[in-house]
């Protein structure tokens, strides 16, 4: 496999599993929490790394996922319970949760090799160079596979979980009255962002795997009558999306990840114009 | 009395404001019965409470003789119209749906069972024909009975809807009444939100006068009295009824003397 091919399907695998979650971000107005997971997960990520010493070890996914969840439970407690104002509490809890990630990164800079940079904005370009190998076989980049794997779990989830996700994100209190438990939907929905955030991050960084989640979804949104044609736009806008800024990033010889999200946005402008001037005439 | 609905000493409070104090009545089966009261009386609480949507700080409710857990399957819930956004990504059918979703076949496909009910819910409410029409694209009436739509699809045996007439047109006010009377009819129970005085009196069998604490509830002759009706409704009432007083001792005059019967338009 050539690297160009393994950075291309790297994207793409990360862009459609944050796209299909983002979908029920957006419908829920949750998007915001989806940038807070990706924020929190930061110091899950750092003390993981400093355990395992690995940057792609299953415990250290796992590790930052459970803080990504922990995350939306305390914003949760904070609204629901001790009312303060729901956007205060994502800001509140994500901020002190991101600058506690890179206090102990700068802490830990002798013993964790994980840069402020790559944090932020990634590294999908050494894809390529970070392969394991089974058997004494080398089986390719662990991102590759950990990005199908990702992919593969949030097809499954919203496959089976199809109805659950509909109810509940459309009325949650006509499903917490047929004894749906509403709650439990809200917290698998906010696990599956974490897990899926946590694997993007290597790629894409903390920054803009937000843009993965929001913009194919808040895109597709513009255009959709129904929920499933909703949910494969945002994925052929994800794929879209990755596939135009990773080619426009290597021609132009910029950053990868900041090539998909511009390309995001761009994506994003272009089908509201045409929205907005097809309702006009 | 075989009883659908038992409140029993509820307390209600909401950010830690007491919004139900010591409410304690019966509901009977098979009846229209209005939940009555001014803005801020509790009566969205109430309903939110026997549906364990709020949770009480005393006292309980019993639907059938049972913790709601127990019937969930026969209650059926009609949330208000604003509760949700109707810009969301679903056609009517998809809604209506909605009603057939059970814990036990959340998992399962939606079989054609569920959607020969489902159609004979959106005959009922003759929105059939707007099956396929995407939600954001209904008018506020049609709404309404895409909610009703699912609830009878749900097909349950007490049927909880507030403020069903808020906001809905005639045909579309007509049109749930038709199907209250029916659902009566197969000896169905319906409990209904309305803040509305003017036309209680006439929608429903029996009525529950609520103002924070229980005013009165019972069948509505006992019930919508002036007497009553002043306790609920307080100061604001006494203003209304002081004014129809003082209209029809002195016949005044209802039309303005510049006003011409015939008047072209514009």
């Amino acid at each position: 496999m050539t690297p160009t091919l393994a950075i291309a399907l790297t994207a793409i695998f990360t862009a459609i599993s944050c796209a299909v979650l983002g979908a029920f971000l957006v419908l829920r107005k949750m998007t915001m929490v989806g940038d807070a997971i990706s924020h929190a997960v930061l110091p899950g990520i750092a003390i993981a790394y400093l355990l395992s010493q690995s940057r792609s070890s299953l415990p250290m996914f796992l590790g930052a996922a459970l803080v990504g969840v922990f995350a939306t439970v305390v914003i949760e407690i904070l609204s629901k319970k001790w009312k303060v104002q729901s956007d205060a509490s994502i800001g509140m809890t994500f901020t002190t949760l991101f600058a506690l990630g890179v206090v102990l990164i700068t802490y830990w800079s002798d013993k964790v090799d994980l840069d402020q940079e790559c944090v932020l904005y990634g590294e999908i370009a050494f894809v390529p160079f970070n392969t394991w190998t089974l058997a004494g076989q080398s089986m390719g980049p662990i991102a590759l596979w950990s990005s199908g794997i990702l992919l593969l779990l949030v097809l499954i989830y919203t496959f089976t979980g199809y109805k659950g996700l509909l109810m509940s994100s459309f009325n949650e209190d006509y499903a917490a009255v047929l004894g749906i438990g509403v709650g439990a939907w809200n917290l698998s929905l906010m696990s599956m962002v974490s897990v899926a955030t946590v694997i993007s991050f290597e790629s894409v960084g903390a920054i803009l795997v937000v843009a993965l989640l929001v913009a194919p979804a808040a895109s597709a949104y513009l255009i959709s009558q129904k929920l499933k044609p909703m949910i494969l736009l945002a994925a052929l806008f994800g794929l879209s999306g990755s596939l135009l800024g990773y080619m426009i990033s290597a021609q132009l010889d910029i950053s990868i990840a900041g090539g998909i999200a511009t390309m995001l946005g761009v994506q994003f402008a272009l089908i509201l114009t045409i929205t907005q001037f097809s309702r006009t005439s | 009395m075989e009883k659908s609905i038992e409140v029993h000493n509820l307390t209600v409070s909401y950010h830690s404001k007491p919004v139900l104090w010591d409410v304690d009545f019966e509901l009977p089966k098979g009846k229209i019965i209005g939940i009555v009261g001014p803005n801020g009386s509790g009566k969205t609480t109430m309903l939110k409470t026997v549906m364990g949507l709020m949770k009480p700080d005393s006292g309980y409710t019993e639907i059938f003789g049972q913790p709601l857990d127990k019937v969930r399957e026969r209650v059926s819930y009609v949330p208000q119209r604003e509760s949700v956004d109707w810009d969301f990504p679903a056609d009517v059918m998809d809604v209506v749906l909605m009603g057939r979703y059970r814990k036990n076949n959340l998992f399962k496909r939606i079989t054609k069972e569920d959607r020969r009910i489902a159609t004979e819910a959106l005959e009922k409410v003759n929105l059939l024909e707007f099956a396929d029409r995407q939600i954001s694209q209904l008018s506020g009436g049609q709404q309404q009975r895409v909610f009703i739509a699912r609830s009878l699809a749900q097909q349950a045996d007490i049927y909880l809807m507030d403020e069903p007439f808020v906001g809905v047109d005639a045909a579309t006010e007509d049109a749930i009444l038709k199907l209250l009377r029916d659902m009566k009819n197969e000896g169905k129970t319906v409990v209904i939100v309305h803040h509305d005085l003017q036309t209680a009196n006439e929608y429903f069998d029996w009525i529950v006068l609520l103002n924070t604490r229980l005013v009165a509830a019972g069948p509505k002759e006992q019930v919508f009295t002036k007497e009553l009706l002043q306790e609920a409704y307080g100061g604001r009432l006494t203003v209304l009824s002081k004014l129809g007083d003082l209209i029809s001792d002195t016949e005044f005059p209802l039309r303005e003397p510049d006003f011409k019967e015939d008047q072209p338009q514009g």
